[in-house]
C-alpha cells in the first residue's frame, strides 16, 4: 500500500563530515558523522530512525533541514533539490520542513514569553500580520497542542518538560509544515508524559497531514509510532524495512542485537533470558574501520566483511539491508 | 483529545472568549525594575546629581573660574560649603560644573565602548571561523597596544573637547567587553532555540538581536557598568597629563588630580571630588544590578 504513495523526500548519498580540532599548526581531523545515506520518505508516513548515541541520526535530521550544509549528496523535496537553493529560495522550504527538539529546556528562549516564541515564525513568514492577529494565532496553536491559551503571557521556566515540549511543537506547527524532523522529542520526558506527547503527535499527523522523520533510541516507542524503521550505525543506514517486518524478521546482525537488548518488563522472563550485550564499543567516526563498519563487533563477521564495504540493497521487497552475510 | 488534557486547566474557555492582553516586555521589565529598591534609589540619586550638575550655571553660588586670592584653601564654611581650592575658587561650584563633563564622559564613553565591544564580540562569537579569528586577533592587537601612550599621542593631535575625549576613551575600551561577549555567545548559540530560529528561516541579525544578545545581557551590563568608572578615571588621567579637558574648565578627574599634593593638609579638596566619582560609579553599579534582575524573567 505504501509503495503506491508519493515520495515526499528523497535522500541520495547524503554525507556530512565535520572537521574538528584544527588549528594554526594542527591538521583538523574529520568526523564522518553521516556517511552516505540513501532513503525515501513517503507522503504521510512516519519513518523511525534509530541507532546508538553518536551514530549520526540527529546530524542526518538536521542536514536534511539544511541546518548543516551537506558535504555531499542531494535531498529532493517534492522533486526539488533543496541543497542547491540559495537563502531566499530556501525560505519557502523552511515553512514546509520543521523540527522538534529533544531538550525541552534549551529549545525555548528563556527571555521570551510563550506567545512571542510561538508567534516568531509568523513574524518571519507573515510580516504583514498584526500583533493581535499573531497573538490570536498563537492562542489557537496552544489549544491545538492541548495547552491553555492564556499561557501566552508566561515564560518557559514556568512549565514542566511535557508542557515545554508541546510549546516547541506549537512553534513548529505555526508555519503549517508538511514534514517534521522529530529529533528525539520524547527521550527527555517522563515515561507517563512520553505517551501523551506521542499521542498528540499522532493526532496532529492525522489532522494536519504531516510526515514525520522520528529520530529515537527507544525501540518500543519507535515501533508504536513508525510505519517504517531505519537503523543507523556509524553514519550509515544498515537496515530499513516496514515496522513489523524489521521487528519480526530483522536481517542485519546489528538490528538483531538491538532488538535483543530491548528490556522486557517481566523479571522471570528477564532472568531466564539474560540480555547478551554486543561486544566492544562503537568505533570512532574519525577513524571508521575498514570494510563493513560493524565488522569489528559482528558475531557473523567473515574475512570479506573486514575488507569490503557491503552494499545497501533491497534484499527482499521493501526491505533494505547492508550486509554481506544476508 | 480528552484523555491527554492533563495540563489544560481552564480549557473550557474558548480561545476567542479569553481576553489576554499581551504585556509588552518593556513594561514587564520596567515593573520589575521598580521593585529593585536599591536600583531605584540609585537612579533617583544619580538623576538628581546629574540635574544639579547640568543646572550649574543657574544654581551654582559662584563662577567656576572666579579666583579669590584672599580665600585660598579654606575648609568648608557657611560661605563656601565645600571649601575653596588653591586659587580660592569655590569647590561646590567647580564640583557641579565638573560633574557635567565627568558624568557625560563616563556614560557616553562607556556606552560607546560597550556598543563597539558587543558588536565585535557578537560577530566573532556568532559567526565563528575566519571572522572570529580576524576579529579576535584585532582585539588582541588593540589590547597589546599600551593604551595610555597611544591616547596621549592621539589626543595631542586632536582637539581635547569632551566629544574628542569620549571618542578616544570609547575606541580604546571595547576589548574586554568584546572578549566577554564572544565567550558568552559561544555557549548561548549552542542552545536549540537558536537552531529552531534558523530552522524557521530567521536572518542572522534577528537571531543575534532576539535570541542571543538578550541571553547574554548580564555580561554586557556588567561590562558597561565597569566601563563608566573606567571612563571617568581615564579622563582624569588624561587631565592629569594635561591632555584631557583643559583648565580652567573643571572635571572631577582634574580636580582630584590637582588636589594630590595637598591631600593631607587640605583633605576636602580630595574627598569631595573622590566622593562624587565614587557615588556615581556605585549608583551605576546598583542600576546595572537592578537592570540585570529586571531583564531576567526567571526572577
Amino acid at each position: 500500500m505504501l509503495d503506491k504513495q508519493a515520495k515526499l523526500l528523497e535522500v541520495r548519498g547524503l554525507k556530512k563530515h565535520f572537521s574538528v580540532g584544527g588549528g594554526l599548526f594542527k591538521k583538523a581531523s574529520l568526523v564522518q558523522a553521516v556517511n552516505g545515506l540513501d532513503f525515501d520518505i513517503y507522503q504521510g508516513e512516519t519513518l523511525g530512525l534509530v541507532g546508538e548515541s553518536g551514530c549520526g541520526k540527529s546530524t542526518a535530521g538536521r542536514t536534511i533541514l539544511q541546518l548543516y550544509k551537506p558535504t555531499a549528496g542531494s535531498i529532493l523535496y517534492d522533486g526539488v533539490d533543496i541543497t542547491a537553493l540559495d537563502r531566499k529560495a530556501m525560505l519557502e522550504y523552511r515553512r514546509k520542513l520543521q523540527i522538534i527538539f529533544q531538550d525541552p529546556y534549551s529549545s525555548l528562549n528563556p527571555r521570551l514569553t510563550v506567545g512571542n516564541i510561538i508567534a516568531e515564525p509568523l513574524m518571519i513568514h507573515h510580516g504583514d500580520m498584526s500583533r493581535q492577529d499573531r497573538l490570536d494565532f498563537a492562542k489557537e496553536l496552544l489549544m491545538k497542542v492541548n495547552l491553555d491559551p492564556s499561557f501566552v503571557n508566561r515564560y518557559p521556566h514556568e512549565f514542566s518538560g511535557g508542557q515545554r515540549q508541546r510549546i516547541g511543537i506549537a512553534r513548529a506547527l505555526a508555519v503549517e509544515p508538511e514534514f517534521i524532523v522529530c529529533d528525539e522529542p520524547i527521550s527527555a520526558l517522563d515515561v507517563s508524559v512520553q505517551a501523551q506527547v506521542v499521542t498528540l503527535m499522532e493526532e496532529l499527523q492525522d489532522t494536519m497531514n504531516l510526515t514525520y522523520l522520528f529520530i529515537a533510541h527507544d525501540l518500543s516507542m519507535v515501533r508504536h509510532i513508525s510505519d517504517r524503521v531505519a537503523v543507523m550505525y556509524l553514519g550509515k543506514i544498515v537496515e530499513l524495512a516496514d515496522r513489523d517486518e524489521i521487528y519480526e524478521k530483522p536481517q542485519h546482525p546489528y538490528t538483531k542485537a538491538l532488538l535483543r537488548a530491548i528490556p522486557v518488563p517481566d523479571p522471570i522472563y528477564a532472568e531466564a533470558n539474560p540480555i547478551q550485550p554486543l561486544e566492544g564499543e562503537v568505533p570512532s567516526p574519525i577513524h571508521p574501520p575498514q570494510g563493513c563498519y560493524f565488522s569489528p563487533r559482528c558475531p557473523l563477521a567473515q574475512p570479506i566483511c573486514h575488507e569490503q564495504s557491503p552494499e545497501y540493497v533491497e534484499k527482499s521487497p521493501r526491505h533494505f539491508c547492508a550486509c554481506h552475510m544476508v | 483529545m480528552s484523555e491527554i488534557m492533563t495540563d489544560g486547566q481552564g480549557m473550557a474557555l474558548a480561545a476567542e472568549g479569553i481576553t489576554v492582553k499581551l504585556r509588552s516586555n518593556a513594561k514587564i521589565t520596567w515593573e520589575k525594575f521598580l521593585q529593585h529598591k536599591l536600583a531605584v534609589v540609585a537612579s533617583l540619586f544619580l538623576l538628581t546629581l546629574a540635574a544639579l550638575c547640568f543646572l550649574a550655571p543657574l544654581i551654582a553660588p559662584f563662577e567656576f573660574d572666579a579666583i579669590d586670592l584672599a580665600n585660598i584653601r579654606k575648609p568648608p564654611s557657611a560661605k563656601h560649603l565645600l571649601g575653596t581650592d588653591a586659587l580660592g575658587r569655590d569647590l561646590l561650584t567647580r564640583l557641579l560644573y565638573g560633574g557635567r563633563i565627568s558624568i557625560t564622559i563616563g556614560l557616553t564613553a562607556a556606552m560607546l565602548g560597550t556598543a563597539i565591544g558587543t558588536l565585535i564580540g557578537s560577530m566573532a562569537g556568532y559567526f565563528g571561523g575566519r571572522i572570529d579569528n580576524l576579529l579576535m586577533r584585532l582585539t588582541d592587537l588593540a589590547y597589546s597596544i599600551p593604551t595610555l601612550p597611544l591616547i596621549i599621542v592621539i589626543s595631542s593631535y586632536s582637539n581635547t573637547q569632551a566629544v574628542g575625549i569620549v571618542m578616544i576613551i570609547g575606541f580604546f575600551s571595547w576589548m574586554q567587553t568584546s572578549r566577554v561577549v564572544r565567550g558568552a555567545i559561544l555557549s548561548v548559540k549552542e542552545n536549540e532555540y537558536v537552531t529552531a530560529a534558523r530552522a524557521l528561516g530567521s536572518k542572522d541579525r534577528l537571531i543575534i538581536v532576539r535570541h542571543v544578545l538578550p541571553n547574554i545581557s548580564n555580561s554586557i551590563i556588567v561590562g558597561a557598568t565597569l566601563g563608566v568608572g573606567n571612563a571617568i578615571i581615564t579622563e582624569s588621567s588624561l587631565s592629569f597629563l594635561g591632555l584631557g579637558v583643559s583648565p580652567p574648565t573643571p572635571t572631577w578627574g582634574n580636580m582630584l588630580m590637582d588636589s594630590q599634593a595637598t591631600m593631607s593638609s587640605q583633605p576636602w579638596l580630595t574627598i569631595f571630588p573622590g566622593m562624587a566619582i565614587l557615588l556615581t560609579v556605585l549608583c551605576v553599579n546598583f542600576i546595572g544590578d537592578g537592570l540585570q534582575d529586571a531583564l531576567d524573567p526567571t526572577l
